[in-house]
């Protein structure tokens, strides 16, 4: 698998709009981003309402994946290309579940709406309509998702990336800046979590560093490639951005996405926390 | 919630003892410009936050206490203006980007 199988450019986004095998897709956890404009034909997909459970916090099963892509109007031989808000967080996101559920061409958009809209492309307010389809996902494949116990168990034994900002993973503060602080959870890390942001592999306008620099930003943070891998961050979310880089552009095999992250691992009772400060 | 919230929509602000808030607007040639991206960057350059100032230009960042920088892309290039936020205070920052 090669870059170019899992990440376009906007020049190849804006070539391909009206090509009926590839549907674009925006994905904001902020849905009016999309209501005030989104890329001609793009669906949308709500990261909270429609790939989250309503009541447990999962995400959705398969068969109610292969629902919301039937009624999408997304079929099984579609190229779908993701985009969103937050430098393509929760399109990653949806992007590992889009793999978690065996979707056969996924793609991000390099730089995501942010990009698109620095360089002054078009976006437009029809809602498409797409005539439903019949979607049928595949089981989950837990090869790249990871659960707490499993997360555990990993301590000095696997690498642990911890994606979020220093701050957070020192324990100075419990949520991204942007956020009030207010969290019942400890704050800190995972022991042996090693910590690369998530936004040291992005370029300011949201785009993906090239190969070799990815490369040396883990090699030089201690990063194994030989050892398998399990990356966290709040909810999820920010570490699918990670888990894209590093299963998907670097090519590392063995790499899961811990979806319930420090949201969950910094709520459980008796698991051992790092703090910093 | 871990996405940037959306600025035109956000609660009143109330900073607790523990916040350290970094506020204001972005402007140009007087006007409020929004959906600019503003970065919250820490003492060494590293990313930290990101929003989009609404549409009356403001954007707010729930910071730790030190020195920021504020980088604000907009369509033709960026700014950088430099804050400093206090614990228990809510700081304003204007963000002034060239005509």
């Amino acid at each position: 698998m090669s870059r170019a199988d899992v990440l376009v450019d906007a020049d190849w986004a804006e070539a391909h709009l009206d090509d009926p095998k590839i549907v674009f897709v925006e994905v904001d956890e902020d849905v009016s981003a999309y209501d005030g404009g989104h890329i001609k034909g793009a669906v949308r997909l709500d990261w909270t309402t429609e790939l989250q459970q309503p009541e447990a916090r999962d995400v959705i099963d398969a068969a109610d994946f292969g629902a919301l892509l039937s009624r999408k109007g997304i079929s099984n031989d579609d190229t779908v290309v993701l985009y969103g808000g937050n430098n393509n967080w929760f399109a990653a996101y949806a992007y590992w579940q889009f793999k978690l559920y065996g979707h056969a061409d996924v793609r991000l958009l390099d730089g995501g709406r942010k990009k698109w809209e620095l360089d002054g492309r078009e976006l437009v307010k029809d809602v498409p309509e797409r005539p439903a389809t019949t979607y049928t996902a595949q089981d989950a494949d837990l090869s790249i998702r990871a659960f707490r116990d499993e997360v555990v168990a990993s301590i000095g034994a696997k690498n642990l990336v911890d994606v979020r900002s220093p701050d957070e993973f020192s324990g100075k503060i419990k949520a991204p800046a942007h956020l009030p602080q207010e969290q019942s959870q400890r704050a800190g890390h995972i022991p042996t979590a090693i910590n690369i942001p998530w936004s040291k592999a992005a370029a300011d306008d949201g785009t993906f560093r090239g190969d070799d620099e990815l490369a040396k930003l883990y090699a030089d943070q201690g990063f194994d490639g030989s050892t398998p891998t399990i990356a966290y961050c709040r909810i999820g979310e920010r570490s699918s951005h990670t888990w894209f880089v590093l299963r998907e552009l670097l090519g590392h095999t063995d790499v899961k996405n811990y979806d319930g992250s420090w949201a969950e691992y910094g709520s459980l009772v008796g698991v051992p926390i790092k703090k910093d400060v | 919630m871990c996405g940037a919230p959306d600025q035109d929509t956000l609660p009143a602000l109330e900073v607790s003892t523990k916040e350290a808030v970094v506020h204001g607007f972005v402007t140009r040639a007087g006007s409020p410009l929004g959906g600019a991206y503003v970065r919250l960057l820490g003492s060494t350059g590293d990313f930290t936050a990101e929003v989009q100032s609404s549409a009356t230009g403001y954007f707010r960042f729930y910071a730790a206490e030190g020195d920021w920088t504020l980088r604000t892309l907009y369509r033709g290039g960026s700014v950088d203006t430099s804050v400093t936020a206090v614990q228990g205070q809510a700081v304003e920052a204007t963000v002034v980007v060239p005509d």
